[in-house]
């Protein structure tokens, strides 16, 4: 099954290191051939976006951490997916149930997250 | 794949799916719940307690009908046994007890919610597993799901700087700690090639006593366990969580998770190490000295109540260690009775705390105590009933706990730290009848004013009287302590 | 040698990220380190044979776990941050740590590789994928850890909601 190591992974070495020509040869050709004007539009992030409004510096509310913490958890929970996907023809049935304790008690998580209101981020009854 | 999942299993699983269930039944419930019923949560979980502790009794009867000594569950991952169900019972109580003075306390604190009471469901189950776990995955996942539970309980008064400040410390020590754990795991696996007790031990045993892998084993769990029972030098956690946390938290932290701390740990040393015991023998020694000696001089000079009890329960750390370093029998079952002895005096003593809180003030101030002799002689006689326990002056259950700890130690020759543990008790009595002064000889003060509930009665109750009663009639207890030994020293 | 030069690369790209992580200045750059330091921890995984690892290492710590730095960073703030002064009064205590752990470094060096050994590894079914033994023991032998992990997930989620919500 696994070929000798690590010629295997020659492909994504491969790929590695085209993304790194590619990126660096679109930077310097472009240093190199590029015509070089200087103002303050071409020095703001989004030349032909918004206009910038106060210091990128400003705090955000927690809300954001919020949905990042829940972010990971159900991350981890999916990361346990994979194992169990790989070897689900073997597990058969005894295998499926086990899953499904497992991801009734997350969606227990997710219903609770939900009903306390953390999704919700538009004030009701406005 | 041959994995089957038998009665057996489910039967040895069953107090925690209990529990799990009845966590997140609250979990649920509570949102159909309105905010000034919030006590029907409490209840639920007591009603749990009592299926858990229906769950738990039958298997310590299936255990005594079939005269077996242990039960195996999930092919070795679980194991039941006397050691796991008499601390599976200290957990039972101090639960059910952490509940029912819970109830008041959150209300004058404003932040009554189910989810209190789905978190102390929760951490019981991990502390369920640290009792009857015999494989290190599930010991250490029990271990978090005890630890993490009480990280949110500690700053559940979200308001309130100092109980944040408690939780991101308790925090930060805590998965250091539980780092240091981890790694100690991992090289057991390493030397062993499983993570069942019972082959590390095998394998352990087999290799040269001096072998550095061992010692870095050894050195690295340790490390992490002492952590977790607050024993110096790592105890500076202690006292910051349990003064930040709400009060009735700080009373289940100080008794609940140390006991399963110390069954983790007893566990843990008597079953893979027990074979390099000479290694660690002097180690924990000394460290249960250090612990004694800092907790009882730090303890002097607090003026806080909630710290000076935790500066206390570091040096009860110390002394519950030193039944483990002289290793006898005598010393195992000491153990035994001073956990047990423990959990009720210490409970007492910090739901009196929670008692002395009120709308008007904290009350966790020693002088919030003055004069209480005068103004409500029945909380103060109970709270002398718990101090003089804790400094461990006969007839109260302290006593029992301290005598079968130094018997051990001269039983196997420990004199120095014999004669050390009793001139600490000299120390702990002068810093607890600073509180008895306070309340017997003080004049009254207005703002110490108790504010109880039928909860916090009957849990000061149950603590006072088992104070009692077991220093007075200790046999029935000292029989369950005997029984809670493991099969090869009964 | 292949496997030896790959070893020193990842492990250039661990350690010397992580010495970068804790001496920038800017947070974000701090946290574009680390991201360097972790991947070169994925790829040490995968030196050893452990696929599966390295995939959840990338998927957990440099997809999940960098996410959740950078949201803190949005919380804090930084121009606050950035006038502390650093590495205060720590010197000598880091120091002494240093020293104690090149001792011990040194202690165990001394002793050399053939007093560490370890237990055999029971290789079974030599022709699977590592991500195929670790789903066979995680399902048979580790099941319990399996299901409790998903309550001490729900417990994690209920202590962020708990922590970070104004009002529950």
């Amino acid at each position: 099954m696994s070929p000798s190591y690590p010629e295997a992974y020659f492909p994504i070495l491969l790929q590695v290191g085209l993304a790194v020509l590619v990126a660096g040869g679109v930077l310097v050709t472009s240093h190199l051939l590029g015509r070089r004007v200087r103002n303050k539009t071409k020095d703001s992030p989004y030349e032909c976006g918004i206009t910038p409004v106060g210091d990128a510096r400003g705090r955000f509310s927690v809300k954001f951490y919020l949905v990042a913490v829940l972010f990971i958890l159900f991350d981890v929970e999916v990361v346990f997916l994979f194992p169990w996907a790989v070897v689900f023809r073997e597990l058969g049935l005894f295998g499926f149930f086990s899953m499904l304790l497992y991801m009734a008690l997350i969606l227990a998580g997710f219903f609770f997250v939900w009903k306390k209101g953390v999704l919700d981020w538009a004030k009701r009854g406005r | 794949m041959n994995f089957q999942f038998t009665q057996t299993d489910f039967f040895v699983l069953r107090p925690a799916i209990l529990l799990c269930l009845f966590g997140c039944g609250i979990l649920i419930t509570d949102f159909f719940i309105e905010a000034r019923q919030k006590f029907f949560n409490a209840l639920t979980a007591l009603i749990g307690r009592g299926f858990t502790g229906y769950a738990l009794w039958q298997q310590q009867s299936y255990l005594k009908a079939n005269g077996l000594p242990e039960l195996v569950g999930l092919s070795g991952a679980i194991t039941i046994d006397g050691f796991g169900i008499f601390f599976n019972w200290i957990f039972l109580i101090a639960t059910a007890l952490a509940i029912i003075i819970s109830t008041r306390y959150l209300e004058i604190e404003q932040e009554h919610h189910g989810e209190y009471y789905a978190l102390l469901l929760f951490a019981q189950t991990g502390m369920v597993f640290l009792a009857t776990a015999t494989e290190l995955v599930t010991l250490f996942i029990g271990l978090e799901l005890m630890a993490l539970s009480f990280y949110v309980m500690v700053g559940f008064l979200r308001g309130d700087k100092r109980s944040n400040e408690a939780a991101v410390k308790y925090l930060l020590l805590g998965a250091f700690s539980s780092g240091m754990l981890v790694y100690g795991f991992s090289i057991f696996y390493g030397i062993a090639n499983s993570t069942k007790l019972a082959d590390i031990a095998q394998a352990i045993s087999s290799r040269d006593p001096k072998d550095p892998m061992v010692f870095l084993a050894l050195a690295t769990t340790a490390v992490g366990l002492l952590f977790k029972i607050a024993a110096a030098p790592f105890h500076m956690w202690a006292p910051d969580a349990y003064e930040g946390a709400p009060t009735t938290i700080t009373a289940y932290l100080s008794v609940a998770s140390k006991a399963a701390s110390f069954a983790f740990l007893l566990r843990i040393f008597q079953s893979p190490l027990a074979s390099v015991r000479p290694t660690w023998e002097p180690l924990l020694g000394a460290v249960a000295l250090l612990t004694m000696t800092l907790g009882n001089l730090a303890a002097i000079s607090q003026t806080n109540i909630k710290r000076l009890l935790a500066y206390s329960s570091i040096s009860h750390a110390g002394y519950i260690l030193l039944g483990l370093v002289s290793g006898n029998q005598t010393g195992l079952k000491g153990i035994a009775v001073y956990i047990l002895v423990y959990t009720f005096m210490n409970f007492g003593a910090f739901t009196m705390v929670v008692a002395m809180r009120n709308q008007k003030i904290i009350g966790d101030d020693i002088d919030d105590m003055a004069g209480l002799m005068v103004k409500r002689p029945a909380y103060a006689v109970l709270m002398l009933i718990f101090l003089l326990s804790l400094a461990g002056i006969p007839p109260t259950a302290g006593f029992l706990g301290k005598y079968y700890i130094f018997l051990s130690l001269i039983q196997t020759q420990h004199y120095y730290l014999a004669v050390f543990a009793v001139l600490y008790v000299a120390v702990a009595a002068y810093y607890y009848f600073r509180i008895v002064k306070v309340m017997f000889a003080s004049e009254a003060v207005e703002r110490g004013e108790i504010s109880d509930s039928a909860g916090i009665r009957v849990a000061l109750a149950v603590s006072a009287v088992f104070t009692l009663l077991i220093g007075v009639y200790p046999e029935p207890f000292l029989e369950m302590a005997q029984r809670s030994l493991f099969a090869s020293l009964r | 040698m292949l496997d030896t030069a790959l070893f020193y690369i990842f492990a250039a790209l661990t350690l010397g990220g992580g010495v970068l992580t804790i001496t920038r200045r800017s947070a974000v750059h701090s946290a574009i380190w680390l991201i360097t330091s972790l991947l070169g921890v994925a790829g040490l995984y995968l030196l050893q044979r452990a696929e599966f690892l390295a995939g959840v290492q990338v998927i957990l710590y440099v997809g999940g776990i960098m996410v959740l730095f950078l949201f803190v960073i949005m919380l804090v703030n930084l121009d606050q941050a950035a006038k502390e002064k650093r590495f205060s009064g720590q010197k000598w205590i880091a120091l002494a740590c240093v020293a104690a752990v090149a001792l011990q470094a040194l202690w165990f060096v001394s002793k050399g590789a053939g007093r560490f050994t370890l237990g055999q590894p029971s290789i079974a079914g030599e022709n699977l994928g590592n991500s195929e033994h670790v789903s066979r023991v995680l399902f048979s032998q580790y099941l319990l850890p399996f299901e409790l992990a998903s309550i001490l997930l729900l417990v994690a989620i209920i202590g962020a909601v708990v922590m970070a919500k104004k009002r529950i």
